[in-house]
């Protein structure tokens, strides 16, 4: 029973560290001065804050067939979101938007 | 325990806000492509955990399955499309 217990606490441990960086990358993508920061921000922390998720989720479920399915989203999500960060970033580089330190105007 | 992903599902709620926020506000469209893409992300996440909270996790997973690949080709797709009309101007 006591194994039963400590994981479902490391699963509640691994779901509250993955909300704090859903909420820190909340933070990122208000407070960053520029698109290209906020995209960074952003990017990273929701691959790393689901991975963290779906990790407790997975040890609160146990061996099943859905922890597979999970594993894959797990997987899919880390090689979309940073793709996704790339491309963006690519684009708004090509169509002229200028780095943050370059515009002495600071901020928007 | 179904109350605790209850309150898990609630916070990230919160987190949607600001990016609901930062996508409304953002001043390049860029900027509001990367808060409807996070917005994505995290409805993947609330998915799986109100599939939890019904205790029906292999259906709810395959709907996040296939949210996340329709999340991935409209962002690719808005991307390419700005890039060409951005090179356009």
């Amino acid at each position: 029973m006591i194994a039963g217990q400590a994981v479902t606490a490391l699963s509640i441990v691994l779901i509250l560290v993955g909300v704090f960086f859903h909420f820190a990358s909340a933070i990122g993508i208000l407070r960053m001065p520029d698109f290209y920061t906020r995209c960074h921000a952003a990017g990273v922390m929701d691959t790393l804050g689901a991975l963290l998720i779906l990790g407790g989720i997975v040890l609160y479920i146990g061996w099943q067939l859905v922890v597979v399915k999970i594993v894959l989203i797990f997987v899919f999500l880390s090689i979309v979101n940073p793709t996704v960060c790339h491309a963006l970033q690519r684009a708004a580089l090509r169509s002229g938007l200028k780095p943050w330190p370059e515009r002495r105007g600071g901020a928007e | 325990m179904n109350r605790f992903f209850l309150a898990v599902a609630l916070a990230l709620s919160a987190v949607v806000l600001t990016y609901i926020y930062r996508a409304i506000k953002g001043p390049t469209v860029f900027d509001r492509v990367v808060g409807l893409n996070s917005i994505g992300t995290k409805a993947i996440i609330m998915l799986v955990l109100v599939g939890l909270m019904y205790q029906r996790v292999d259906m709810f997973v395959d709907i996040c399955l296939g949210y996340a690949v329709l999340n991935l080709v409209s962002a690719l797709a808005v991307t390419k499309y700005l890039e060409r009309s951005a090179a356009r101007k």
